[in-house]
């Protein structure tokens, strides 16, 4: 397939977005039941802020991949039998939910404004971030089945995809967090920081299952079944046309096999080793009591996102469409 | 119910494209807009085509046979692209099978193409909406033609009437006896979307001549000519025909 560089985008900043909001949210209920050191509501306020200004970057990215964006409203009638119909209903009530999430915090408002009296700090918020993780994991689920639904693009039709999907923003997400907890809450680095050494290492062991499922994949349609003749050697002699078509462009990366294999060393360096090594400098320099290691886990994300936008770019790329199959020779 | 579809008959196709032109020709005077070209005599031509023939070579030379191979939406029975359209702009005729797409709810997504496997459908790279073969469903159903004429363009077209057309669940239709009596097929049925359209194979008539067929077994002692005329009382072959 050829990589839309507007569903790159979309897919790595809402999962960072997603992954963000799960991380604020892990952090407030560990806090709830005092395992963690609570937060003022600043903390969860700007984080909200951030996690919405991903979302919104990446509904932004998806529109540039439609033909008609004044028509996208349209796309939320379908929800019974396609999961793109159903992403477009659950990430406006992701961010809605964030929304909540952060306003609540901001106004400081708890359960008390509807007559009930707990003795947990921030219930309210506690409610409205449930839901919100159910709405970000719903997301992660719609996002992973587009694409993990079309069962003759073989490299999708796995459930790896949707836990890669799940995995990838999350570890995104958390490390993120890890950077912001640095300028923000110290108290959470560690906690963080664990987190996404443990989400990451997750993804690892699944996206590589994947790149070896994906390797031993034998294509289950051939130019035998393709044209319908049994012969053991057919070889197209004309597509139809010597100029590009859509079948063309669309379902070719077009790229050299030296750099398309390539990318796939750069997204493995850059999304696992390399933050996981920022983060452990980052971790080493705090210790010591140093400020410089909030930049440290600032570049560790941005490595990190620079990583998955190549392996968003090959992830696309490297599904083979059988299509393809009627397009291999111009003339 | 009913299900239009296309019978191609790759064993008569030569592959002379007119099915290619009149579909183009018929489909971007229409009424529903213009397939859009880009660079019609540029160095890099492009558009949008509904119809496509190419061209497949089967063996090695010199012992190779070519098929010419017309490509247009197979219209299946259970089209992939249509439970992924998240508006429901691509859609199938429960009255007649065929899958359309309505260009004025379609938002240009490509999740459809993504979702065909035999990579039937593309988009207007100017209307940007997703477009593919109807079946000429503007002319198959306009009274105004005489019946004869009541065909998709590319079937009046095709000089060799490689194309037929017609109603595949109706058993005595001549779509579905060409399916069934000449070994007519669907493309990649491995993904079980039970395409309408079928294909009849390249098929060879060969004689077939058994040796003995070539001696004469009633001349044993192989001397050609007028045989003598046995007497009536004489045994024959076969008691009958000495006479």
């Amino acid at each position: 397939m050829h990589p839309a560089f507007s569903v790159v985008f979309l897919t790595t900043l809402i999962g960072a977005g997603q992954g963000l909001f799960l991380a604020l949210y892990t952090a407030q209920s560990y806090a709830a039941v005092k395992l963690l050191p609570a937060q003022d509501s600043r903390f969860y306020v700007l984080g909200s802020v951030i996690a919405v200004a991903l979302l919104v970057g990446g509904l932004i990215a998806s529109f540039f991949h439609l033909g008609h964006p004044e028509r996208a409203w349209r796309s939320a009638t379908r929800w019974r039998t396609s999961w793109l119909s159903r992403e477009v209903i659950v990430l406006p009530a992701m961010l809605g939910a964030v929304v909540a999430y952060g306003l609540v915090h901001w106004l400081g408002w708890d359960l008390s404004i509807v007559g009930i009296k707990t003795q947990v700090p921030g219930d309210l918020t506690l409610i409205i971030g449930a839901g919100g993780t159910l709405f970000a994991f719903a997301l992660f689920l719609c996002t992973g089945m587009i694409y993990a639904c079309i069962k003759f693009l073989q490299e999708w039709a796995s459930w790896l995809t949707v836990v890669n999907y799940t995995l990838f923003g999350g570890a995104s997400g958390f490390l993120l967090a890890t950077a912001y907890a640095a300028y923000m809450a110290p108290e959470l680095v560690k906690f963080y920081a664990a987190w996404t050494a443990v989400i990451t290492a997750a993804v690892f062991i699944t996206r590589v299952a994947s790149l070896i499922r994906n390797a031993r994949l034998k294509p289950t349609s051939t130019l035998q079944t393709a044209i319908g003749v049994r012969h053991q050697r057919i070889s197209q002699k004309s597509q139809g046309f010597m100029g590009g078509s859509f079948n063309t462009r669309e379902f070719f990366h077009g790229v050299k096999p030296l750099l398309f294999k390539s990318i796939k060393w750069v997204f493995l360096v850059l999304v696992f080793p390399l933050p996981m090594l920022l983060l452990w400098a980052g971790l080493s320099l705090y210790a010591h009591g140093q400020e410089q290691g909030a930049y440290v886990f600032s570049a560790a994300f941005a490595v990190q996102y620079v990583g998955l936008l190549a392996e968003r770019w090959f992830f696309f790329a490297q599904s083979n469409h059988p299509q393809n199959l009627y397009y291999q020779t111009v003339s | 119910m009913t299900q239009l579809a296309l019978v191609i008959d790759l064993n008569v196709c030569v592959g002379c494209h007119a099915c290619v032109t009149s579909c183009k020709e018929w489909n971007t005077s229409g009424s529903a807009g213009y397939m859009s070209d880009d660079r019609p005599y540029g160095e890099d031509p492009t558009g949008t085509f509904f119809n496509r023939v190419q061209t497949f070579e089967c063996g090695e030379f010199p012992n190779t046979e070519t098929v010419h191979f017309p490509k247009s939406c197979l219209h299946c029975e259970d089209p992939p692209c249509v439970p992924v359209c998240p508006t429901g702009a691509s859609y199938k005729r429960p009255e007649d099978g065929i899958v359309l797409v309505d260009y004025d709810l379609c938002i240009g997504c490509k999740y459809c193409s993504w979702a065909c496997p035999y990579g039937m459908r593309e988009i207007d790279e100017h209307q940007k909406v997703m477009k593919k073969c109807t079946l000429c469903v503007d002319r198959i159903y306009d009274m105004s033609l005489d019946e004869e004429r009541r065909k998709p363009a590319c079937v009046l077209a095709c000089p060799t009437s490689a194309r037929l057309f017609g109603d595949v669940h109706d058993p005595e239709s001549e779509v579905s006896i060409a399916i069934s009596e000449s070994g007519g097929y669907a493309l990649m049925p491995e993904w079980g979307t039970k395409p309408a359209n079928h294909y009849l194979p390249r098929r060879k008539t060969r004689m077939k001549i058994h040796e003995d067929e070539l001696v004469r077994a009633d001349n044993p002692l192989k001397k050609e000519g007028k045989q003598p005329k046995p007497k009536i009382t004489d045994p024959s072959l076969d008691d009958v025909t000495s006479w």
